[in-house]
């Protein structure tokens, strides 16, 4: 290899990225407003007049890692409700729909109490109860119309919209022409101020059908539920951001609503807009609506955090799939220092074609069609899993599988990265940042990341000074930190040609 | 960047606006807003040079940030290669770009590239290949010279056409594993037929047909400069570009024209299919037949009665059968539109095994709705609000204006196609949204087709009529595969 010259190369292209993203920054903190409201909303609003248009994300500080014991998938199902709208938006009386939805409430709170009996349970008590429900529910239903706050959105030119739900965090957004921001600060200050739980009880069904959609009915999906909550004991990362199947039969609109007042807060909150807005005009309007939803603290933080493993774990289904090899292991959440090291490790090891991963497994070795290794999963918020995996390619194995990322892994822990292979996780994490700034969805959506999480949107740029300092010897630090076999857990799927016997009739 | 203001003078102004913000401190409610017009906006279009030798090239400047991309579309994809060599244009698609060169191989172009954090990238449709490159705007010259190498000299390396046949060897062993891929592929072959080449699938046999020359010889046939048409968008000079094309594209000479073959479009047999899936307690439904093109006139009522009936959080199945009876998570679809080929209606649902008919007379049930009465003039406004007030992301940036121009010269449509959709949108009534409902959406002319764990299902799929069973088994490979690639047996025996 011409090592020296594609060391000058790569020496030149640092010092004709290096300024430019420093630039970016300077001109960024220029068209970027930032503004914390009386009651802890904080709001950036980033000016880029591109077209007439502009995107938002709003950013709530809360996934399922904050679901309540026995309510898995409570964060998720908020997220829903969120669409379901307000005393203003989809219903034709709230003065009548709030009285039937009380006695909604009223009487699920009676069938539940009758359902989960352990002793004593009376059928026919049951039954009755269930009915006097489902009759509650459709005489509330009479008020409803059906999704006028994404019809609203959607009729003046939203588009995009949608929402998710991770363990660590919960957003949403869309996107809509310049000339809708007060109709958007109406209606989303609105929905974050003063949201009411109509259809709960059919809405959790059709969270039930994405859960079965998702997990019950995808091998993958199952792979992943399993190997997440054997790797993890305490952190709540052990449980499905979906909820389990008994959690969302049990769980209730009152609930949901307690959790709305607990966590859906200004102070943990954090909004970003980005494109054709003036922010002298749009902040004063953003404050207008905003300034209804109540001051309150910001929650406390979860405090449990995960203990170290101190054995191999692992979990393998058999399934009518095809193999598949997941192997995690523990790392410090984002905020540990050596985050852009692991940053590193995942560049080297799995982006694009010349990576370790893909060299050796998949064109050298020829076993597997696809492999990498990458942190996050399933979230970065708390202590995590760095990943790896392999799908083999028919004749091959798991084993051989993980052998080969065994081989690859203690090459990181024994000998140095090559100098062009730091060089380019260097040059390849600064091209990224400037092709997403060509996007005002994925601005909004960095901009209110990183406030979120740092306190600053600058720590977006900033993070390539981390990225710059990142040696040879830290790669080789953190990797001999990590991945230690009693820190490890494994996942496979194993091939059967029949569905082993719990599987049928799944529910 | 755009910072035409002093400090000073942003600051006088946001004390007045803060000043003039205190007289209106209540919010407005939503429905009493009145909202500004939009802003006049001409997206800019991109300059059309045509070449003598017959290519096409649209040059989009962007100056927003210091970033090139190009790509080139080819005519001739996979529905000209011989059915007894199905996937012979994936891999070309693949191993154009890996099998590098005449003087680099494909990981040297890998070093090359990703040392600059640059992208070149072939690739392969129904109808076209594509070349395409990304870099920052420093690295041009040298990833163009790279890129046109590729385009002229390629070498078709064999060690990168084993390496892309394993990897398709892998998606046929694994495309029964996860509902998604078994539905979208088993619906298309209901819809077109299983021998049409829009829906037709590879198998080993096939892909193992497939030789470097057939590789070779492809692209000696299509890749020719009256077969492309090339777009470039990002920071550069418009004039410099367009010599720096000329240079490069003048010279080459003509080629055969590319010609599609005629795709004969018998109609979807209609009836109940059924897919057993053991593993799953949820149930998949498809109802497809063939769509329409789009340059049938009926295209723009066809998309507002989309809109109306499937598309988007607003219409009716999303309300009806997600919304008030909570059977769904994903449900949605409508009458399907392509440029040169029929599309394919598809209206899918994912229920619990246990709703499953329920399911598909619900879906049933809102195609009746659309039959029996034109939607009443509020739902018929809201659906052209939807489809008018968003039209502007069509074009919001310059890429999708160069994107959009690029395919209406492909498929040869009128170039200002997407200005003239607006009018044509506005015009649509009520009474042709149920026409076009009762001309492309029959129940009776329905492929339905269901994948499910059927011992769980409420009532049994024959309750509805007739079930044909489709059977997914995939063909095991050749056994001199077998034994090349050290199987025991066929994937999932093993």
């Amino acid at each position: 290899m011409k090592r020296s010259l594609a060391n000058a190369l790569g020496l030149l292209l640092l010092a004709l990225t290096l300024p430019l993203a420093a630039q970016d920054l300077a001109s960024f903190e220029k068209r970027v407003t930032v503004k914390t409201l009386p009651n802890g909303l904080t709001v950036l609003i980033l000016r880029r007049p591109e077209a007439p248009v502009f995107s938002f994300f709003t950013m709530v500080d809360t996934g399922s890692a904050q679901d309540p014991l026995s309510k898995t998938g409570l964060a998720h199902m908020m997220e829903h409700m969120a669409f379901k709208g307000t005393p203003d938006i989809g219903t034709t009386n709230y003065a009548e729909e709030k009285v039937a939805l009380a006695k909604v409430e009223q009487a699920y709170a009676a069938y539940e109490a009758e359902r989960i009996k352990r002793v004593g349970r009376d059928p026919q008590k049951l039954a009755e109860l269930q009915k006097e429900w489902q009759d509650a529910i459709a005489a509330a239903d009479k008020f409803v119309i059906k999704n006028q706050f994404g019809e609203i959105v959607e009729s003046h030119g939203g588009v995009g919209m949608n929402a998710f739900t991770t363990y660590d965090e919960t957003g949403y957004l869309y996107s809509m022409p310049s000339n809708m921001i007060e109709l958007w600060a109406a209606i989303e200050s609105d929905r974050f101020a003063n949201p009411v739980m109509r259809e709960f009880y059919k809405e959790r069904n059709v969270v039930m059908e994405e859960r079965r959609m998702r997990t019950d009915s995808s091998p993958t999906g199952r792979l992943v539920e399993q190997f997440l909550g054997t790797a993890f004991d305490a952190n709540p990362y052990h449980r499905p951001t979906i909820g389990y199947q008994s959690d969302l039969q049990s769980f209730s609109a009152t609930d949901a609503e307690r959790f709305f007042h607990h966590y859906y807060l200004p102070s943990n909150m954090v909004i970003a807009l980005v494109g054709d807005l003036d922010p002298d005009k749009v902040m004063p309007i953003v404050e207008r609506y905003f300034s209804q939803l109540p001051t309150e603290p910001k929650p406390t933080e979860l405090t449990t955090v995960e203990p170290p493993q101190n054995s191999v774990r692992e979990v393998k289904l058999h399934e009518m799939a095809q193999p598949l090899y997941l192997e995690g292991y523990h790392r410090p959440s984002y905020l540990d220092p050596d985050d852009a090291v692991y940053d590193a490790i995942t560049d080297i090891m799995s982006n694009g074609r010349t990576s370790r991963m893909y060299r050796s497994l998949v064109r050298d070795q020829k076993i597997a069609a696809a492999a990498a290794g990458f942190s996050g999963l399933p979230g970065t918020k708390y202590a995590h899993l760095f990943a790896f995996y392999g799908v083999p390619i028919p004749g091959h194995t798991n084993q051989e599988i993980q052998k080969a990322i065994q081989e690859q892994i203690t090459k990181l822990k024994t000998q140095d990265v090559t100098d062009e292979e730091l060089q380019m996780f260097k040059t390849r994490t600064k091209a990224d940042l400037i092709r997403g700034l060509a996007s005002n969805e994925g601005l909004a959506q960095q901009l209110a990341i990183y406030q979120t999480r740092y306190g600053d949107w600058r720590e977006l740029f900033r993070y390539l000074d981390k990225v710059d300092k990142v040696t040879k010897a830290d790669i080789r630090r953190v990797a001999n930190k990590v991945f230690q076999d009693e820190n490890r857990t494994i996942g496979t799927i194993q091939t059967v040609t029949q569905p082993p016997a719990d599987a049928k009739g799944a529910n | 960047m755009r910072n035409r203001r002093s400090p000073f003078a942003l600051l006088l102004l946001s004390v007045a606006l803060a000043a003039g913000a205190c007289a209106q401190t209540q919010p407005t409610p939503w429905n009493q807003l009145k909202f500004p017009p939009l802003p006049a906006f001409q997206p800019q279009q991109p300059v059309r040079i045509q070449l003598a030798n017959g290519m096409v090239i649209f040059l989009q400047p962007d100056h927003e940030l210091p970033l090139i991309s190009a790509s080139a579309s080819i005519r001739g994809g996979a529905i000209s290669e011989p059915a007894a060599k199905t996937g012979l244009v994936s891999l070309y698609g693949d191993v154009w770009r890996t099998g590098g060169t005449k003087t680099r191989t494909g990981d040297q172009m890998d070093d090359f590239l990703e040392a600059r954090a640059a992208k070149i990238e072939t690739g392969d449709g129904s109808g076209s290949t594509s070349v395409s490159l990304n870099c920052l705007k420093g690295d041009f010259d040298a990833v163009f010279d790279m890129y046109l190498d590729l385009l002229h000299n390629p070498e078709f390396r064999a060690d990168k056409l084993d390496l892309a046949k394993q990897q398709m060897y892998t998606g046929i062993a694994r495309r029964n594993d996860e509902v998604g891929s078994i539905v979208g592929r088993e619906s298309a072959i209901l819809a077109y037929g299983k021998d049409n080449p829009y829906a037709r699938e590879e198998q080993y046999a096939t892909v193992a047909a497939v030789t470097r020359q057939d590789l070779v010889n492809w692209h000696q046939q299509y890749v020719h400069p009256n077969n492309i048409i090339f777009g470039i968008s990002g920071d550069f000079d418009p004039k410099a570009m367009e010599a720096k094309l000329r240079q490069a594209f003048e010279a080459w000479p003509k080629g055969a024209q590319a010609k599609d073959p005629e795709v004969k479009f018998p109609p979807t047999k209609p009836g109940y299919y059924f897919i057993e899936k053991t593993d799953v307690n949820q149930s998949t439904i498809a109802m497809v037949d063939l769509g329409i093109l789009r340059d049938n006139p009926d295209y723009f009522a066809v998309s507002v009665m989309n809109e109306i009936f499937g598309g988007g959080f607003s219409s009716r199945l999303f309300n009806n059968v997600r919304a008030a009876k909570g059977l769904a998570y994903s449900v949605g679809g409508g009458v399907g539109s392509s440029f040169n080929h029929p599309g394919m209606t598809n209206i899918r649902m994912q229920t619990k095994s246990e709703t499953t008919v329920v399911g598909v007379q619900a879906l049933y049930e809102e195609i009746d709705k659309m039959h029996d009465k034109a939607p009443d003039a509020d739902e018929l406004k809201r659906a052209k609000d939807q489809i008018l007030n968003s039209f502007i992301f069509r074009f919001d940036t310059p890429e999708k204006v160069l994107r959009e121009k690029m395919a209406y010269e492909f498929y040869h449509y009128p170039l200002d196609f997407l200005e003239r959709y607006r009018g044509e949108i506005e015009k649509v009534t009520a009474e042709q949204v149920q026409a076009v409902a009762k001309k492309y959406l029959q129940k009776d002319k329905l492929a339905v087709l269901v994948l499910g764990n059927d011992p769980n299902f409420d009532k049994p799929l024959s309750s509805l009529g007739p079930v044909t069973k489709v059977d997914i088994t995939i063909p095991p490979p050749p056994k001199e595969l077998m034994q090349q690639m050290g199987m025991q047996g066929p994937p999932g025996e093993n």
